[in-house]
């Protein structure tokens, strides 16, 4: 009967039936669609632009932009300078202000996370107050609230509140002293270098004797001495040998506006304080979880083997909790650097306030515009996420 | 014997008293002992907590409520040096523009209209999302084509005009759509009459949908450039999780397709718009869409961000989605191939009602970001409660030093109230199902 059955010629059936014809079928189709919807959009679009004469092609990067920017981390002026400048002028301040909220929303995040964790009740209930109530407004409100509330209690310019050692505070924003660098101040910068990599080493060498022999050295101390005190000791060599490495320049008071110094915007400062206090809302969630997914044995046995409860929060906890907490850590670090294009709202000259605003309406030319721009968060985000899965790969537990 | 007879008892014939419980041991004391004064280092933490909620509480307060004006007609109300006393938030001015925050420019008389598509849209919500609601499928049939119909015919007045040249060709076209099927069927030797229904049934709800927008209501036509506030921002977000959840579905499934080239296509499309900012999609809504289409075709204002808005919600729904049908133990979709379902069948009755329903708090999670996020509409110059607010707030009728922060107050409680409330909800869901799940 068995034998029967196998031998039975397989009964004809139609190839229609065949899920290998099926799923080319399905995808040639899909491929039609979209192929065909690509091919109406683009010959619209050539349409369209011829008869509304715009020119095409990314030749508009070597036209003179003829517009200003506040805050420019490269020399920049209407007159001089190309779109493809300014594009560049954008996107520093796009990452500028994105890596600094990092920073600082890390930082909070931590606190207001482990705070939410804290046995002391008032500290854990202010927490989540905070987090529910961040995380549940938008951020563009948040921004908006910001701005005028940073701009809002600031003096006129010609009312100038002076800070001393060459600070002021008016409507315009903070001025600060700005470093000139003399030609020989390489070798400051060198000092650092040298303090950065030497650190490393000492870091590794430390902990291989600790390792080897159990005897803990003082990392942080020497850390200290050799990022900070290298390059002082520099500075302070060439100051003595009558080459001040760097000078500052001072803001003046003019008669309607400051003249001179490092200025930084209020909208820098009210984007700055929305994207990391917004931020830190999310971060100390992911933090939370990070510890609550830590197992409790872990903590007790640490408290078991004498650790205080700072020690087992740093040596036991957090370094098993940062293999969860890093990779939704990482895409909240791509949500601050994407949300950080909501400074358009409040004027902040971000890649999507000069670019896709000021550029695009002056140019008119779309479809490049919107193509750079999404190409370069698109490429942060890639690139980020590429690096991500490697370091998650390496930290991943082996299971034995 | 004798000796129990004469031993000398100890045994009470009443009972004692009991002590009081120990002061330090129980009790509000003690529960600040063990809560916030555990030592040295929580203590300080305490203070400095209590010192903070003591430097932003009783202004706040005092703004929100001590010191607000509730009613007023113009600026003078709001205003220290007219008022005679301080001015906290000036809530006469919400109250005054209540309407315009409501429902924009949208013509006072025909103002009814909106207030039907906030409880349709109510209806489709609660049937959607109270899991013991009776007859859920119809509620989806509800919510994704019967509500956004209704909707549409109620705020714009319907009453489009298709000539009958138009009705012609949709007929034939019909007649071919079902001729077609009917052959298909044919071919393949199974029974026509699944084709048939599937046929006529697609024909029918087009023709439903169209025949119904052409009806002459009776309703006033109502431009979008004069619609505005709350409105506009539910608007969005409805337009947003109607149109993201087919297709964030079928994202999903294309994802984890064994077919190469409907993956690759999900994948570029899910990784693209998932790695660019929503602002980023809403101005490319908004200049390019109309250069892709022909020279005669407009797109209406209102319109492009909503098309920027679905796209941008449905990436963001596929991973909800895809997580879900990822966390589907591998016999369920064994189990249906093994009772010889197709690949259709086996989604729409085995999988996707186990998968989306563990989803609802990925779902409504997402849809709680979407919300927040339609206030970026604002940015491209669309009239939502954000717009407006930012409108108002510099109406020279109002010019008082408070008003930006009352007006910005207002918005920020809306949306804390959704926000919030979806969350919670979220989260008793989640609940539910874990305790449906626990062995």
């Amino acid at each position: 009967m068995q034998t029967a059955v196998s031998q039975a010629p397989s009964p004809k059936r139609s190839f229609l039936y065949d899920p290998n014809v099926r799923g080319i079928f399905y995808q040639v189709l899909l491929v039609a669609i979209v192929s065909y919807l690509f091919y109406a959009a683009a010959t619209n679009a050539i349409d369209n632009l011829q008869r509304a004469r715009i020119a095409s092609g990314f030749g508009f990067l070597e036209n003179t932009a003829g517009f200003d920017i506040s805050q420019t981390l490269i020399t920049f002026s209407a007159a001089g300078s190309t779109y493809g400048e300014a594009f560049v002028v954008g996107l520093l301040n796009t990452l500028v202000v994105s890596a600094i909220g990092i920073v600082f929303a890390t930082i909070l995040g931590f606190i207001v996370g482990i705070a939410r964790l804290s046995s002391n009740w008032m500290v854990a209930k202010v927490s989540m107050v905070y987090v529910e109530l961040l995380r549940n407004i938008p951020l563009l409100l948040q921004l908006l609230f910001w701005y005028i509330a940073v701009l809002g209690p600031l003096p006129q310019p010609r009312n100038s509140v002076e800070m001393g050692a060459g600070f002021f505070l008016n409507s315009r924003g903070l001025f600060m002293p700005r470093p000139l660098y003399a030609s020989d101040v390489w070798v400051v910068f060198a000092a650092l270098a040298v303090g950065i990599v030497a650190t490393a080493v000492f870091r590794y060498w430390a902990r291989k004797q600790q390792e080897a022999t159990g005897r803990q050295y003082p990392v942080g101390l020497v850390t200290l001495a050799l990022v900070l005190g290298l390059p002082v000791a520099a500075w302070v060599v060439l100051a003595l040998a009558g080459a001040n490495p760097i000078s500052f320049e001072m803001p003046q008071k003019g008669t309607f506006n400051l003249q001179g110094g490092m200025q930084v915007l209020p909208e820098f400062v009210a984007l700055l304080l929305g994207l990391t206090t917004y931020t830190a809302a999310f971060i100390a969630e992911v933090v939370r979880a990070g510890i609550l997914a830590v197992s409790k044995g872990q903590t007790e046995a640490a408290g078991s083997l004498g650790l205080k409860p700072g020690q087992t929060l740093r040596l036991v906890v957090i370094p098993q909790a940062m293999r969860v907490i890093i990779p939704p850590l990482t895409s909240q670090y791509l949500n601050l650097t994407k949300n950080s294009s909501l400074a358009v709202a409040i004027g902040y000259p971000d890649l999507v306030q000069v670019f896709m605003g000021t550029v695009l309406n002056q140019t008119g030319q779309a479809i490049e515009v919107v193509v750079i721009t999404m190409g370069v968060y698109l490429t942060i985000s890639l690139v980020t996420s590429f690096f991500m899965n490697i370091y998650n790969r390496r930290v991943a537990i082996v299971e034995r | 014997m004798s000796t129990t007879v004469d031993m000398f008892r100890y045994v009470r014939d009443e009972n004692v008293e009991a002590s009081p419980p120990p002061n330090l041991a129980r009790g509000p004391i003690a529960w600040m002992r063990e809560n916030l004064f555990s030592g040295p280092f929580n203590t300080i933490l305490t203070l400095v907590v209590l010192y903070l909620l003591y430097v932003s509480i009783p202004p706040l307060v005092e703004f929100l409520f001590i010191n607000a004006v509730w009613t007023g007609a113009d600026r003078d109300a709001c205003r220290a040096e007219t008022a005679g006393h301080p001015v906290g938030a000036c809530w006469a001015f919400v109250i005054d523009k209540i309407n315009y925050f409501v429902y924009g420019s949208y013509p006072a008389t025909e103002r009814w209209r909106v207030d039907g598509f906030f409880a349709l849209l109510a209806i489709g919500v609660v049937w959607l999302l109270w899991l013991r609601a009776p007859r859920r499928d119809l509620g989806a049939v509800y919510f994704f084509w019967l509500f956004p119909l209704l909707s549409y015919i109620l705020l714009t007045g319907g009453n489009w005009d298709f000539r009958d040249s138009f009705w012609i060709g949709f007929i034939v076209f019909s007649i071919l759509l079902v001729a077609g099927i009917a052959l298909a069927a044919r071919a393949l030797k199974t029974s026509m009459r699944a084709g048939l229904i599937v046929g006529i049934g697609i024909v029918a709800v087009i023709g439903i949908t169209l025949a119904l927008v052409e009806i002459d209501w009776g309703l006033e036509h109502v431009p979008t450039a004069l619609w505005g506030g709350i409105l506009v921002t539910l608007l969005v977000a409805t337009v947003g999780i109607v149109f993201s959840l087919p297709f964030g579905i079928l994202l999903a499934l294309g994802r984890r397709s064994k077919l190469p080239v409907v993956r690759l296509a999900s994948v570029i499309f899910i990784e693209f718009v998932r790695g660019v900012p929503l602002i980023t999609v809403l101005i490319m809504a908004n200049t390019m869409l109309p250069l892709f289409l022909p020279g005669d075709m407009t797109v209406d204002r209102l319109a492009r961000p909503l098309v920027g808005v679905a796209f941008f919600a449905s990436a963001y729904m596929a991973e909800v989605v895809r997580g879900g049908l990822q966390a589907m133990p591998k016999g369920q979709y064994e189990g249906a191939m093994s009772l010889g379902l197709n690949y259709p069948q086996m989604m729409i009755l085995i999988i996707l009602p186990q998968a989306l329903r563990i989803v609802i708090p990925g779902i409504v999670n997402t849809f709680i970001g979407l919300f927040k996020d339609t206030s970026l509409v604002a940015i491209v110059g669309i009239f939502d409660l954000v717009k407006t607010i930012e409108a108002s707030r510099i109406d020279p009728n109002w010019a008082a030093p408070t008003i930006s922060y009352t007006g910005y107050a207002f918005a920020a409680f809306f949306y804390f109230i959704f926000c919030w409330g979806m969350s919670r909800y979220s989260l008793g869901v989640e609940r539910r199902l874990a305790a449906g799940q626990r062995h």
